[in-house]
Protein backbone atom coordinates (compact mmCIF):
# COMPACT_ATOMS: atom_id res chain seq x y z
CA UNK A 1 0.00 0.00 0.00
CA UNK A 2 0.76 3.85 0.31
CA UNK A 3 4.17 4.52 1.92
CA UNK A 4 4.91 7.77 1.63
CA UNK A 5 8.40 7.28 3.25
CA UNK A 6 11.26 5.91 0.54
CA UNK A 7 12.47 2.31 1.26
CA UNK A 8 16.02 2.89 2.25
CA UNK A 9 17.52 0.12 -0.01
CA UNK A 10 16.61 2.12 -2.96
CA UNK A 11 18.84 4.94 -2.40
CA UNK A 12 21.75 3.01 0.29
CA UNK A 13 24.52 3.97 -1.84
CA UNK A 14 26.91 1.83 0.28
CA UNK A 15 25.18 -1.22 -0.21
CA UNK A 16 24.74 -0.70 -3.75
CA UNK A 17 28.59 0.21 -4.17
CA UNK A 18 29.44 -3.35 -2.16
CA UNK A 19 26.89 -5.26 -4.20
CA UNK A 20 28.56 -4.30 -7.33
CA UNK A 21 32.05 -4.60 -5.95
CA UNK A 22 31.13 -8.37 -5.07
CA UNK A 23 29.91 -9.50 -8.81
CA UNK A 24 32.15 -10.61 -11.47
CA UNK A 25 33.19 -7.94 -13.83
CA UNK A 26 33.68 -10.56 -16.38
CA UNK A 27 34.65 -10.30 -19.99
CA UNK A 28 33.58 -13.82 -21.00
CA UNK A 29 30.71 -14.26 -23.20
CA UNK A 30 27.01 -13.79 -21.83
CA UNK A 31 25.30 -15.36 -24.55
CA UNK A 32 22.31 -17.71 -23.03
CA UNK A 33 18.29 -17.95 -22.70
CA UNK A 34 15.78 -15.77 -21.86
CA UNK A 35 15.02 -18.90 -19.44
CA UNK A 36 18.29 -18.61 -17.64
CA UNK A 37 18.62 -15.31 -18.02
CA UNK A 38 15.60 -14.21 -16.21
CA UNK A 39 16.34 -17.26 -13.97
CA UNK A 40 17.70 -14.61 -12.12
CA UNK A 41 14.60 -12.84 -11.13
CA UNK A 42 13.07 -13.22 -7.43
CA UNK A 43 10.06 -12.76 -5.71
CA UNK A 44 10.01 -9.40 -4.22
CA UNK A 45 12.76 -7.42 -6.50
CA UNK A 46 12.40 -4.38 -7.99
CA UNK A 47 13.05 -3.99 -11.63
CA UNK A 48 13.78 -0.96 -13.64
CA UNK A 49 12.80 -1.49 -16.92
CA UNK A 50 14.48 0.03 -20.22
CA UNK A 51 13.39 2.11 -23.46
CA UNK A 52 10.43 4.65 -22.65
CA UNK A 53 6.23 3.79 -23.13
CA UNK A 54 6.15 1.71 -26.07
CA UNK A 55 9.43 2.41 -27.26
CA UNK A 56 11.96 -0.34 -27.18
CA UNK A 57 10.50 -2.06 -24.14
CA UNK A 58 12.14 -5.39 -23.29
CA UNK A 59 9.03 -7.00 -23.52
CA UNK A 60 10.53 -10.67 -24.56
CA UNK A 61 12.45 -10.58 -20.94
CA UNK A 62 9.01 -9.29 -19.44
CA UNK A 63 6.84 -11.75 -20.99
CA UNK A 64 9.52 -14.46 -19.58
CA UNK A 65 9.22 -13.00 -16.19
CA UNK A 66 5.48 -13.52 -16.27
CA UNK A 67 5.72 -16.98 -17.46
CA UNK A 68 8.41 -17.60 -14.62
CA UNK A 69 5.27 -16.37 -12.54
CA UNK A 70 7.22 -14.10 -10.14
CA UNK A 71 4.96 -11.91 -7.49
CA UNK A 72 5.51 -9.31 -5.40
CA UNK A 73 7.79 -7.17 -7.96
CA UNK A 74 8.38 -4.00 -7.70
CA UNK A 75 8.32 -2.21 -11.04
CA UNK A 76 9.72 0.91 -12.09
CA UNK A 77 9.53 2.73 -15.51
CA UNK A 78 9.55 6.73 -16.29
CA UNK A 79 6.38 6.19 -18.74
CA UNK A 80 4.67 2.73 -18.49
CA UNK A 81 2.72 1.06 -20.90
CA UNK A 82 1.63 -2.19 -21.86
CA UNK A 83 3.77 -4.12 -20.16
CA UNK A 84 2.57 -2.64 -17.09
CA UNK A 85 -0.49 -3.91 -17.27
CA UNK A 86 0.14 -7.04 -18.33
CA UNK A 87 2.33 -7.46 -14.97
CA UNK A 88 -0.25 -5.81 -12.85
CA UNK A 89 -2.91 -8.13 -14.60
CA UNK A 90 -0.92 -10.66 -13.58
CA UNK A 91 -0.54 -10.25 -10.28
CA UNK A 92 3.35 -9.77 -10.54
CA UNK A 93 4.05 -6.64 -9.04
CA UNK A 94 2.41 -4.67 -5.51
CA UNK A 95 4.06 -1.37 -6.37
CA UNK A 96 4.76 0.81 -9.66
CA UNK A 97 7.10 3.59 -9.81
CA UNK A 98 6.71 5.55 -12.56
CA UNK A 99 5.85 9.19 -13.99
CA UNK A 100 2.60 8.31 -15.98
CA UNK A 101 0.90 5.24 -17.11
CA UNK A 102 -1.26 4.56 -20.04
CA UNK A 103 -0.67 3.46 -23.47
CA UNK A 104 -1.17 6.96 -25.63
CA UNK A 105 -3.56 9.76 -26.11
CA UNK A 106 -5.65 7.74 -28.52
CA UNK A 107 -6.46 4.91 -26.13
CA UNK A 108 -7.53 7.02 -23.19
CA UNK A 109 -6.91 6.95 -19.25
CA UNK A 110 -5.97 2.99 -19.07
CA UNK A 111 -8.79 0.95 -17.31
CA UNK A 112 -6.21 -1.57 -15.93
CA UNK A 113 -4.03 1.12 -14.42
CA UNK A 114 -7.59 2.33 -12.86
CA UNK A 115 -8.68 -1.09 -11.66
CA UNK A 116 -5.55 -1.90 -9.87
CA UNK A 117 -4.89 1.19 -8.56
CA UNK A 118 -8.49 2.21 -7.32
CA UNK A 119 -8.89 -0.99 -5.50
CA UNK A 120 -5.50 -0.78 -4.02
CA UNK A 121 -3.90 -4.10 -5.33
CA UNK A 122 -1.23 -2.31 -6.49
CA UNK A 123 0.33 1.14 -4.65
CA UNK A 124 1.42 3.63 -7.84
CA UNK A 125 4.40 5.65 -6.62
CA UNK A 126 4.63 8.76 -8.82
CA UNK A 127 7.78 11.12 -9.92
CA UNK A 128 7.91 13.27 -12.13
CA UNK A 129 9.69 12.32 -15.18
CA UNK A 130 13.33 14.29 -14.86
CA UNK A 131 12.91 13.15 -11.35
CA UNK A 132 12.74 9.75 -11.82
CA UNK A 133 15.02 9.70 -14.19
CA UNK A 134 17.72 11.95 -12.14
CA UNK A 135 16.80 8.59 -9.36
CA UNK A 136 18.28 6.53 -12.24
CA UNK A 137 21.63 9.18 -12.63
CA UNK A 138 22.29 9.11 -8.80
CA UNK A 139 22.22 5.44 -9.09
CA UNK A 140 24.79 5.48 -11.88
CA UNK A 141 26.97 7.96 -10.55
CA UNK A 142 26.70 5.90 -6.96
CA UNK A 143 25.68 8.65 -5.11
CA UNK A 144 22.84 9.13 -2.39
CA UNK A 145 20.69 12.03 -4.31
CA UNK A 146 21.28 14.62 -7.10
CA UNK A 147 19.77 18.09 -6.53
CA UNK A 148 17.19 19.45 -8.90
CA UNK A 149 14.81 22.35 -9.51
CA UNK A 150 11.82 19.93 -10.39
CA UNK A 151 9.46 18.94 -8.60
CA UNK A 152 9.21 21.31 -5.29
CA UNK A 153 6.40 23.11 -4.15
CA UNK A 154 3.85 20.42 -5.75
CA UNK A 155 2.05 17.53 -3.82
CA UNK A 156 4.17 14.86 -5.59
CA UNK A 157 6.41 15.69 -2.85
CA UNK A 158 4.40 13.88 -0.56
CA UNK A 159 4.18 10.69 -2.48
CA UNK A 160 7.55 9.27 -2.99
CA UNK A 161 9.08 10.79 0.25
CA UNK A 162 11.10 13.42 -1.74
CA UNK A 163 13.15 16.09 0.51
CA UNK A 164 14.61 19.02 -0.22
CA UNK A 165 17.79 20.56 1.09
CA UNK A 166 19.35 24.04 1.51
CA UNK A 167 22.31 25.05 -1.13
CA UNK A 168 25.33 25.34 0.96
CA UNK A 169 26.32 27.69 -1.51
CA UNK A 170 23.46 29.85 -2.28
CA UNK A 171 21.13 29.14 0.62
CA UNK A 172 17.95 28.33 -1.64
CA UNK A 173 15.88 25.54 -1.45
CA UNK A 174 16.33 22.66 -3.45
CA UNK A 175 15.03 19.21 -4.54
CA UNK A 176 17.39 16.29 -3.02
CA UNK A 177 16.27 13.33 -5.51
CA UNK A 178 17.14 10.37 -4.17
CA UNK A 179 19.16 7.51 -6.04
CA UNK A 180 16.91 4.22 -7.19
CA UNK A 181 19.24 1.10 -7.13
CA UNK A 182 16.91 -1.25 -8.37
CA UNK A 183 17.90 -4.90 -7.97
CA UNK A 184 17.73 -6.20 -11.46
CA UNK A 185 17.40 -4.12 -15.06
CA UNK A 186 15.94 -5.33 -17.78
CA UNK A 187 16.89 -3.95 -21.43
CA UNK A 188 16.78 -4.09 -24.93
CA UNK A 189 19.12 -2.81 -27.66
CA UNK A 190 19.18 -2.21 -31.36
CA UNK A 191 23.40 -4.35 -31.27
CA UNK A 192 25.95 -6.02 -29.23
CA UNK A 193 29.00 -8.29 -29.15
CA UNK A 194 28.58 -11.71 -27.28
CA UNK A 195 30.54 -10.31 -24.41
CA UNK A 196 27.94 -7.94 -23.57
CA UNK A 197 28.78 -4.83 -25.21
CA UNK A 198 25.58 -3.22 -26.01
CA UNK A 199 24.72 -0.21 -28.56
CA UNK A 200 21.38 1.79 -28.67
CA UNK A 201 20.17 3.85 -32.16
CA UNK A 202 17.73 7.01 -32.15
CA UNK A 203 16.61 7.89 -28.91
CA UNK A 204 18.83 6.55 -25.41
CA UNK A 205 16.13 6.83 -23.10
CA UNK A 206 17.50 5.94 -19.13
CA UNK A 207 18.85 2.43 -20.11
CA UNK A 208 22.42 3.19 -20.04
CA UNK A 209 21.56 4.77 -16.22
CA UNK A 210 19.50 2.26 -15.42
CA UNK A 211 22.26 -0.36 -16.05
CA UNK A 212 24.35 1.12 -13.91
CA UNK A 213 22.44 1.81 -11.46
CA UNK A 214 21.23 -1.86 -11.25
CA UNK A 215 22.82 -4.95 -9.49
CA UNK A 216 21.67 -7.48 -12.20
CA UNK A 217 21.27 -6.47 -15.31
CA UNK A 218 19.83 -8.63 -18.71
CA UNK A 219 20.07 -7.33 -22.18
CA UNK A 220 18.15 -8.77 -25.58
CA UNK A 221 19.44 -7.46 -28.58
CA UNK A 222 18.22 -6.89 -31.60
CA UNK A 223 21.48 -8.21 -33.60
CA UNK A 224 24.41 -10.12 -32.36
CA UNK A 225 27.47 -8.25 -33.73
CA UNK A 226 30.97 -9.44 -34.26
CA UNK A 227 33.53 -7.98 -31.42
CA UNK A 228 35.30 -6.41 -34.48
CA UNK A 229 31.85 -4.10 -34.46
CA UNK A 230 32.20 -3.08 -31.49
CA UNK A 231 36.20 -2.18 -31.48
CA UNK A 232 35.14 -0.27 -35.00
CA UNK A 233 32.82 1.98 -33.19
CA UNK A 234 33.24 1.57 -29.36
CA UNK A 235 32.04 5.71 -29.22
CA UNK A 236 28.74 3.92 -29.75
CA UNK A 237 29.01 1.69 -26.90
CA UNK A 238 26.36 2.55 -24.31
CA UNK A 239 26.60 -0.44 -21.72
CA UNK A 240 30.31 -2.13 -21.27
CA UNK A 241 30.54 -5.89 -21.43
CA UNK A 242 31.13 -5.76 -17.71
CA UNK A 243 28.14 -4.25 -16.78
CA UNK A 244 26.50 -6.89 -18.50
CA UNK A 245 25.17 -10.42 -16.39
CA UNK A 246 22.92 -11.83 -19.19
CA UNK A 247 22.84 -11.60 -23.15
CA UNK A 248 19.96 -12.71 -24.93
CA UNK A 249 19.67 -12.09 -28.50
CA UNK A 250 15.86 -11.61 -29.68
CA UNK A 251 15.05 -10.38 -32.96
CA UNK A 252 11.71 -7.85 -32.67
CA UNK A 253 12.50 -8.51 -29.10
CA UNK A 254 10.34 -5.36 -27.95
CA UNK A 255 7.11 -6.13 -30.78
CA UNK A 256 4.30 -4.33 -31.06
CA UNK A 257 6.39 -1.85 -29.14
CA UNK A 258 9.01 0.10 -31.53
CA UNK A 259 12.51 -0.46 -31.76
CA UNK A 260 14.40 3.11 -33.67
CA UNK A 261 14.81 2.76 -37.25
CA UNK A 262 13.68 -0.94 -37.13
CA UNK A 263 10.20 -1.44 -36.19
CA UNK A 264 7.42 1.09 -36.01
CA UNK A 265 4.83 0.37 -32.45
CA UNK A 266 1.88 -1.49 -34.01
CA UNK A 267 -0.84 0.94 -33.11
CA UNK A 268 -3.31 -1.48 -34.70
CA UNK A 269 -2.50 -4.01 -31.93
CA UNK A 270 -3.27 -1.18 -29.18
CA UNK A 271 -6.46 -0.70 -30.16
CA UNK A 272 -7.55 -4.32 -30.60
CA UNK A 273 -6.24 -4.84 -27.08
CA UNK A 274 -7.92 -1.86 -25.49
CA UNK A 275 -10.82 -2.57 -27.39
CA UNK A 276 -11.09 -5.96 -25.54
CA UNK A 277 -11.02 -4.29 -22.25
CA UNK A 278 -13.37 -2.03 -23.30
CA UNK A 279 -15.71 -4.73 -24.23
CA UNK A 280 -15.19 -7.14 -21.09
CA UNK A 281 -13.45 -5.20 -18.70
CA UNK A 282 -10.58 -5.77 -16.84
CA UNK A 283 -10.66 -9.81 -17.18
CA UNK A 284 -10.16 -9.49 -20.75
CA UNK A 285 -6.34 -9.21 -20.06
CA UNK A 286 -6.16 -12.51 -18.64
CA UNK A 287 -7.39 -13.75 -21.85
CA UNK A 288 -4.56 -11.63 -23.55
CA UNK A 289 -1.95 -13.35 -20.91
CA UNK A 290 -2.98 -17.05 -22.08
CA UNK A 291 -2.97 -16.43 -25.42
CA UNK A 292 0.26 -13.68 -25.75
CA UNK A 293 2.25 -14.98 -23.17
CA UNK A 294 1.67 -18.13 -21.16
CA UNK A 295 0.63 -19.93 -24.37
CA UNK A 296 3.54 -19.75 -27.28
CA UNK A 297 6.44 -21.29 -25.95
CA UNK A 298 8.99 -19.49 -27.60
CA UNK A 299 9.08 -15.79 -28.57
CA UNK A 300 9.53 -16.85 -32.49
CA UNK A 301 5.91 -18.53 -31.28
CA UNK A 302 4.28 -15.56 -30.28
CA UNK A 303 6.06 -13.24 -33.02
CA UNK A 304 3.97 -15.61 -35.20
CA UNK A 305 0.86 -14.77 -34.03
CA UNK A 306 1.17 -11.49 -35.38
CA UNK A 307 2.50 -12.83 -38.69
CA UNK A 308 5.89 -12.47 -40.79
CA UNK A 309 3.99 -9.45 -42.83
CA UNK A 310 2.71 -7.39 -40.39
CA UNK A 311 6.35 -7.48 -38.68
CA UNK A 312 7.38 -6.23 -42.31
CA UNK A 313 5.12 -3.95 -42.57
CA UNK A 314 6.30 -2.31 -39.18
CA UNK A 315 9.66 -2.13 -40.40
CA UNK A 316 8.99 -0.61 -43.61
CA UNK A 317 6.83 2.40 -41.96
CA UNK A 318 10.08 2.69 -39.47
CA UNK A 319 12.59 3.01 -42.27
CA UNK A 320 10.27 5.37 -44.06
CA UNK A 321 10.66 7.60 -40.74
CA UNK A 322 14.05 7.53 -40.14
CA UNK A 323 15.81 7.10 -43.29
CA UNK B 1 -22.30 27.23 -38.87
CA UNK B 2 -18.87 27.67 -37.81
CA UNK B 3 -15.85 27.33 -40.28
CA UNK B 4 -13.90 25.37 -37.43
CA UNK B 5 -13.94 23.08 -34.60
CA UNK B 6 -12.81 23.19 -30.92
CA UNK B 7 -9.68 21.53 -31.22
CA UNK B 8 -8.66 23.61 -34.17
CA UNK B 9 -9.39 26.99 -32.74
CA UNK B 10 -7.08 25.92 -29.45
CA UNK B 11 -4.35 24.96 -31.79
CA UNK B 12 -5.15 28.30 -33.81
CA UNK B 13 -4.97 30.21 -30.72
CA UNK B 14 -1.99 28.30 -28.93
CA UNK B 15 0.41 28.47 -32.19
CA UNK B 16 0.05 32.60 -31.99
CA UNK B 17 1.16 32.62 -28.68
CA UNK B 18 4.78 31.62 -30.27
CA UNK B 19 7.57 33.94 -30.76
CA UNK B 20 10.30 33.63 -33.63
CA UNK B 21 13.77 32.51 -32.14
CA UNK B 22 12.69 30.44 -29.40
CA UNK B 23 12.77 27.34 -28.03
CA UNK B 24 8.91 25.37 -27.27
CA UNK B 25 8.34 22.18 -25.14
CA UNK B 26 5.67 20.99 -26.70
CA UNK B 27 3.67 17.48 -25.84
CA UNK B 28 1.56 15.59 -27.92
CA UNK B 29 -1.65 16.10 -29.46
CA UNK B 30 -3.11 20.08 -29.24
CA UNK B 31 0.15 21.51 -28.19
CA UNK B 32 2.70 19.44 -30.55
CA UNK B 33 0.36 20.62 -33.84
CA UNK B 34 0.55 24.46 -32.41
CA UNK B 35 3.96 24.64 -32.20
CA UNK B 36 4.30 22.93 -35.89
CA UNK B 37 2.12 25.65 -37.44
CA UNK B 38 3.70 28.19 -35.64
CA UNK B 39 6.99 26.75 -37.05
CA UNK B 40 5.61 26.88 -40.86
CA UNK B 41 3.67 30.10 -40.73
CA UNK B 42 5.17 32.40 -38.81
CA UNK B 43 7.95 31.47 -36.90
CA UNK B 44 10.85 29.82 -38.86
CA UNK B 45 13.51 30.07 -35.99
CA UNK B 46 10.96 28.30 -33.54
CA UNK B 47 12.62 25.09 -32.27
CA UNK B 48 10.85 21.96 -30.81
CA UNK B 49 11.77 20.28 -27.82
CA UNK B 50 9.80 16.60 -27.19
CA UNK B 51 9.96 15.08 -23.76
CA UNK B 52 11.10 11.98 -25.21
CA UNK B 53 14.82 13.34 -25.50
CA UNK B 54 14.26 14.90 -28.86
CA UNK B 55 15.51 18.47 -29.92
CA UNK B 56 14.23 20.35 -33.34
CA UNK B 57 11.89 17.49 -35.10
CA UNK B 58 9.82 18.10 -38.11
CA UNK B 59 6.81 16.55 -37.91
CA UNK B 60 5.77 14.35 -40.89
CA UNK B 61 2.62 15.73 -41.86
CA UNK B 62 -0.08 12.69 -41.62
CA UNK B 63 2.14 10.95 -39.58
CA UNK B 64 2.08 12.99 -36.01
CA UNK B 65 2.80 11.18 -32.81
CA UNK B 66 0.50 10.03 -30.23
CA UNK B 67 3.15 9.91 -27.86
CA UNK B 68 6.44 11.91 -27.27
CA UNK B 69 8.82 8.93 -27.35
CA UNK B 70 8.46 7.39 -30.81
CA UNK B 71 10.15 7.83 -34.54
CA UNK B 72 7.31 10.12 -35.38
CA UNK B 73 8.29 12.35 -33.15
CA UNK B 74 12.33 12.17 -33.31
CA UNK B 75 11.60 12.75 -37.30
CA UNK B 76 14.17 15.03 -38.86
CA UNK B 77 15.31 15.83 -35.86
CA UNK B 78 18.91 17.67 -34.95
CA UNK B 79 19.37 15.92 -31.84
CA UNK B 80 18.44 12.57 -29.72
CA UNK B 81 19.77 13.71 -25.80
CA UNK B 82 18.10 11.85 -24.18
CA UNK B 83 15.11 12.27 -21.69
CA UNK B 84 16.72 13.39 -18.40
CA UNK B 85 19.17 15.68 -21.13
CA UNK B 86 16.23 17.19 -22.86
CA UNK B 87 15.12 18.29 -19.08
CA UNK B 88 18.20 18.85 -18.22
CA UNK B 89 18.32 21.98 -21.11
CA UNK B 90 14.90 23.18 -19.95
CA UNK B 91 16.58 23.33 -16.21
CA UNK B 92 19.40 25.19 -17.34
CA UNK B 93 17.41 27.77 -19.07
CA UNK B 94 17.64 26.88 -22.50
CA UNK B 95 13.28 26.33 -23.16
CA UNK B 96 11.56 29.69 -23.27
CA UNK B 97 8.20 28.28 -23.54
CA UNK B 98 6.48 25.30 -22.28
CA UNK B 99 2.84 23.88 -23.84
CA UNK B 100 0.84 21.58 -21.73
CA UNK B 101 -2.60 20.44 -21.55
CA UNK B 102 -4.60 19.44 -18.26
CA UNK B 103 -7.18 17.69 -16.46
CA UNK B 104 -8.19 19.92 -14.05
CA UNK B 105 -7.12 23.69 -13.10
CA UNK B 106 -7.48 25.93 -10.15
CA UNK B 107 -7.48 29.67 -10.20
CA UNK B 108 -3.58 30.08 -9.35
CA UNK B 109 -3.54 27.74 -12.46
CA UNK B 110 -2.01 24.48 -10.78
CA UNK B 111 -2.88 21.63 -12.57
CA UNK B 112 -3.86 18.19 -11.40
CA UNK B 113 -3.37 14.70 -13.64
CA UNK B 114 -2.62 12.39 -11.34
CA UNK B 115 -6.01 11.83 -9.26
CA UNK B 116 -9.45 12.73 -8.53
CA UNK B 117 -10.58 12.64 -5.01
CA UNK B 118 -9.17 13.37 -1.70
CA UNK B 119 -6.94 10.55 -1.12
CA UNK B 120 -3.82 10.02 -2.90
CA UNK B 121 -3.49 6.01 -1.97
CA UNK B 122 -7.15 5.13 -2.77
CA UNK B 123 -7.82 7.40 -5.31
CA UNK B 124 -11.90 8.02 -6.91
CA UNK B 125 -10.21 8.07 -10.11
CA UNK B 126 -6.67 7.31 -10.84
CA UNK B 127 -5.15 9.27 -14.19
CA UNK B 128 -2.74 8.75 -15.50
CA UNK B 129 0.02 11.22 -13.67
CA UNK B 130 2.88 13.98 -14.24
CA UNK B 131 4.58 12.19 -17.55
CA UNK B 132 7.06 15.26 -17.94
CA UNK B 133 4.13 17.84 -16.67
CA UNK B 134 5.44 18.82 -13.72
CA UNK B 135 9.00 19.32 -14.83
CA UNK B 136 7.85 21.69 -17.68
CA UNK B 137 5.44 23.80 -15.20
CA UNK B 138 8.58 24.16 -13.03
CA UNK B 139 11.23 24.28 -15.13
CA UNK B 140 10.07 26.45 -18.82
CA UNK B 141 11.04 30.25 -18.47
CA UNK B 142 7.16 30.40 -18.94
CA UNK B 143 4.60 28.03 -19.73
CA UNK B 144 1.48 28.42 -21.46
CA UNK B 145 -1.71 25.97 -20.77
CA UNK B 146 -3.76 24.58 -23.47
CA UNK B 147 -6.89 23.08 -22.76
CA UNK B 148 -11.04 23.11 -23.43
CA UNK B 149 -13.06 25.39 -21.44
CA UNK B 150 -15.21 23.37 -19.05
CA UNK B 151 -16.70 24.00 -15.65
CA UNK B 152 -15.70 20.33 -14.14
CA UNK B 153 -11.81 21.50 -15.39
CA UNK B 154 -11.59 24.86 -13.66
CA UNK B 155 -11.75 23.90 -9.58
CA UNK B 156 -11.31 26.35 -7.14
CA UNK B 157 -9.07 23.81 -5.88
CA UNK B 158 -7.28 21.03 -7.35
CA UNK B 159 -7.50 17.62 -5.53
CA UNK B 160 -3.74 17.19 -6.23
CA UNK B 161 -0.94 19.70 -7.68
CA UNK B 162 0.70 17.38 -9.92
CA UNK B 163 2.06 20.69 -12.03
CA UNK B 164 3.02 23.61 -9.96
CA UNK B 165 2.03 27.25 -10.95
CA UNK B 166 1.92 29.84 -8.71
CA UNK B 167 0.70 27.62 -6.12
CA UNK B 168 -1.82 29.71 -3.19
CA UNK B 169 -0.32 32.59 -5.02
CA UNK B 170 1.38 35.87 -3.44
CA UNK B 171 4.71 34.45 -3.72
CA UNK B 172 4.53 31.11 -2.66
CA UNK B 173 5.53 29.30 -5.65
CA UNK B 174 9.20 31.35 -5.23
CA UNK B 175 8.69 30.16 -1.72
CA UNK B 176 8.84 26.58 -2.63
CA UNK B 177 11.95 26.87 -3.99
CA UNK B 178 10.34 27.12 -7.78
CA UNK B 179 13.00 30.48 -8.64
CA UNK B 180 11.78 30.24 -12.29
CA UNK B 181 9.56 30.67 -14.92
CA UNK B 182 5.71 30.10 -13.83
CA UNK B 183 2.04 30.12 -15.97
CA UNK B 184 1.76 32.73 -17.92
CA UNK B 185 -1.70 32.41 -19.68
CA UNK B 186 -4.00 29.73 -20.36
CA UNK B 187 -5.60 29.51 -23.71
CA UNK B 188 -8.82 27.52 -23.72
CA UNK B 189 -11.81 27.35 -26.19
CA UNK B 190 -13.53 30.35 -24.70
CA UNK B 191 -10.59 32.61 -24.57
CA UNK B 192 -7.09 33.54 -23.41
CA UNK B 193 -6.80 33.69 -18.79
CA UNK B 194 -4.10 34.91 -17.40
CA UNK B 195 -2.98 35.96 -14.08
CA UNK B 196 -3.15 38.69 -11.77
CA UNK B 197 0.52 40.01 -11.33
CA UNK B 198 0.13 40.42 -7.41
CA UNK B 199 -2.41 37.84 -6.17
CA UNK B 200 -1.62 35.64 -9.06
CA UNK B 201 -4.98 34.71 -9.09
CA UNK B 202 -6.59 33.64 -12.68
CA UNK B 203 -7.85 36.73 -14.56
CA UNK B 204 -9.99 36.94 -17.99
CA UNK B 205 -7.86 38.86 -20.79
CA UNK B 206 -9.41 37.66 -24.16
CA UNK B 207 -12.64 36.30 -25.56
CA UNK B 208 -13.37 34.37 -28.67
CA UNK B 209 -15.42 35.99 -30.69
CA UNK B 210 -18.96 35.59 -30.16
CA UNK B 211 -17.85 34.85 -26.57
CA UNK B 212 -19.03 37.04 -23.65
CA UNK B 213 -16.73 37.34 -20.08
CA UNK B 214 -20.21 35.96 -18.91
CA UNK B 215 -19.96 32.81 -20.66
CA UNK B 216 -16.18 32.57 -19.65
CA UNK B 217 -17.80 33.12 -15.73
CA UNK B 218 -20.65 30.49 -16.24
CA UNK B 219 -17.52 27.57 -17.09
CA UNK B 220 -15.48 28.18 -14.72
CA UNK B 221 -15.62 26.98 -10.90
CA UNK B 222 -14.46 30.17 -9.51
CA UNK B 223 -14.58 33.93 -8.97
CA UNK B 224 -12.72 34.81 -11.84
CA UNK B 225 -11.01 38.65 -12.20
CA UNK B 226 -10.70 40.64 -15.36
CA UNK B 227 -8.08 42.57 -16.88
CA UNK B 228 -8.37 46.24 -16.88
CA UNK B 229 -9.66 45.78 -20.90
CA UNK B 230 -10.87 42.39 -22.54
CA UNK B 231 -9.44 41.91 -25.81
CA UNK B 232 -11.23 40.02 -28.54
CA UNK B 233 -8.71 37.47 -30.36
CA UNK B 234 -9.35 37.27 -33.96
CA UNK B 235 -10.97 34.36 -35.38
CA UNK B 236 -8.87 31.40 -37.20
CA UNK B 237 -8.30 32.75 -40.85
CA UNK B 238 -8.59 30.54 -44.27
CA UNK B 239 -5.01 30.42 -44.00
CA UNK B 240 -4.54 29.09 -40.73
CA UNK B 241 -6.86 26.38 -40.63
CA UNK B 242 -5.78 24.93 -43.98
CA UNK B 243 -2.01 24.80 -42.89
CA UNK B 244 -3.33 23.13 -39.63
CA UNK B 245 -5.11 21.13 -40.99
CA UNK B 246 -3.00 19.74 -43.73
CA UNK B 247 -0.21 18.36 -40.52
CA UNK B 248 -3.65 16.15 -39.05
CA UNK B 249 -5.24 14.82 -42.16
CA UNK B 250 -6.44 11.66 -40.29
CA UNK B 251 -7.81 14.25 -37.97
CA UNK B 252 -6.48 12.25 -35.61
CA UNK B 253 -5.81 15.65 -32.91
CA UNK B 254 -8.48 17.91 -34.88
CA UNK B 255 -11.37 15.98 -33.99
Amino acid sequence: MGDPDLNPAEYDFIAARRRVEAKPKSAAEKLTSLEEAVGRVKDGDHLSVGGCLFSRTPLALVREVLRQRRRALTLSRNLTCTEGELLMAAGAVSRVVTAWMSIGLPWGVSKILRHYVETGAVALEEWSHLALGLRFRAGAMGVPFLPALTMLGSDLVGVGGLKTIQDPYTGETLAAVPALFPDVALIHVHRADVFGNCQIDGYPHMDADIARAATTVLVTTEEIVPEEETRRYPDRTVIPGLAVDALVHVPFGSFPHECYGLYEADYDHFAEYTAAIDARGPGAVGDYLERYVYGPPAWTDYLDLFGSERLALQAKRAKELTR
Amino acid sequence: MTRFNAAELLAVIAARQLRDDTAVFAGVGVPLLAAALAKRRHAPRLTMVIEGGIIGPQIAPGRLPVSTNEMRAAHRATMLPGITDAFLFAQRGFVDVGFMGGAQIDQYGNVNTSVLGPDYWHPKVRLPGTGGANDIASLCREVIIVTPHEKRRFVERVDFVTSPAWLRGDGTRRAAGLLFGGVSRVVTTLGILGFEPDSKRMRIEATHPGVTADVIRQNTGFALLEAAQIETTEPPSDDELEMLRSLDPERRFLG
